[in-house]
């Protein structure tokens, strides 16, 4: 009785196909869609442009990392208040990328603060894809 | 003549009274801390900041605060409308009660209360130039229960 039942093949898929579905996002997913609405051209979000826009400095003096460190998984500190900010890698803190209205809330304020301006849907994505996959 | 001098007397009396009212009328609340919280302030406020007692500054400066969200000392602190009408509406309600002036600060620093109290006399100016202190924004370093509006002399710590 060596041959595999075919019952425990689905079963196998199905193990690994449901830890992967539950990894994806539902905001990041909500980002892709979006930015295919608005971009005919749009190919995908990724983690380099994420990673870039993180440490990018804008016209404040102020880039992600003046809070957040340059580490997404420590735990930062705000640059004027001094007080601790969770970590935003949700491999160190996952209730982060987890409330629509928080991550909105949050860009809203943060890309004013750090760009000097709103980020796209396109930034947002490479920005979550990034952290999200700093483990 | 001889009729009106005493009541002139108590004119100018009252005046002068009026002029020396304690901290030039911007004083702070009693109690400091409403009895009543707010999950919503709590959370939002904290997110950058110690939670300030509401009754460290009058409604006319909480207002202020609360239609400047989107520049808040220097920084995007914007929130959605329904939210920031239910903290206006509490620190409205709970600002403090012994603030007569007509002024209306945005910064609790600048109140004549906290500069009587942290005068150069009282605090080293050295003091908030600390890395541990930062500024004089943040009680906490010194004041450890002012989340809790605890603001007692016998209870400041002053870091290294």
């Amino acid at each position: 009785m060596n041959t595999t039942h075919p019952l425990s093949r689905l079963l196998a898929c199905l193990a690994i196909a449901v830890p992967v579905a539950a990894m994806a996002n539902p905001i990041l997913e909500g980002y892709r869609t979006q930015a295919k609405q608005e971009n005919a051209a749009f190919k995908d979000f990724t983690v380099a442009a994420g990673q870039k826009l993180y440490g990018t400095v804008g016209p404040n003096q102020l880039s992600c990392a003046s809070c957040h460190t340059d580490s997404p998984k420590a735990t930062g500190k705000h640059a004027k208040t001094n007080k601790s900010i969770d970590p935003l890698a949700p491999s160190a803190n996952p209730k982060r990328f987890t409330d629509l209205a928080q991550v909105e809330k949050w860009f809203k304020r943060n890309c004013n603060d750090a760009l000097g301006r709103a980020c796209t849907t396109q930034e947002k994505g490479d920005f979550m894809t990034y952290v999200l996959s700093v483990k | 003549m001889t009729f009106f001098k005493p009541l002139l007397l108590a004119v100018l009396a009252a005046a002068s009274l009026g002029a020396h009212a304690k901290y030039n009328g911007e004083d702070r609340g009693k109690p400091v801390m409403p009895s009543v919280n707010n999950a919503k302030m709590q959370a939002e406020c904290s997110g950058c900041h110690m939670v300030y007692p509401a009754g460290l500054l009058p409604a006319a400066s909480w207002k202020k605060v609360m239609t400047g969200l989107n520049k808040h000392f220097g920084t995007d602190a914007s929130l959605p409308a329904a939210d920031n009408k239910e903290i206006t509406d509490y620190l409205v309600k709970y600002a403090s009660n012994r603030w007569t002036a007509k002024t209306a600060p945005l910064r609790i620093t600048e109140s004549e209360w906290f500069k009587t109290k942290h005068s150069n006399g009282e605090i080293n100016p050295a003091v908030w130039q600390r890395e541990s202190v930062k500024s004089p924004a943040n009680c906490a370093a010194c004041h450890q229960g002012a989340e809790r509006g605890d603001f007692e002399e016998r209870n400041i710590k002053i870091p290294k």
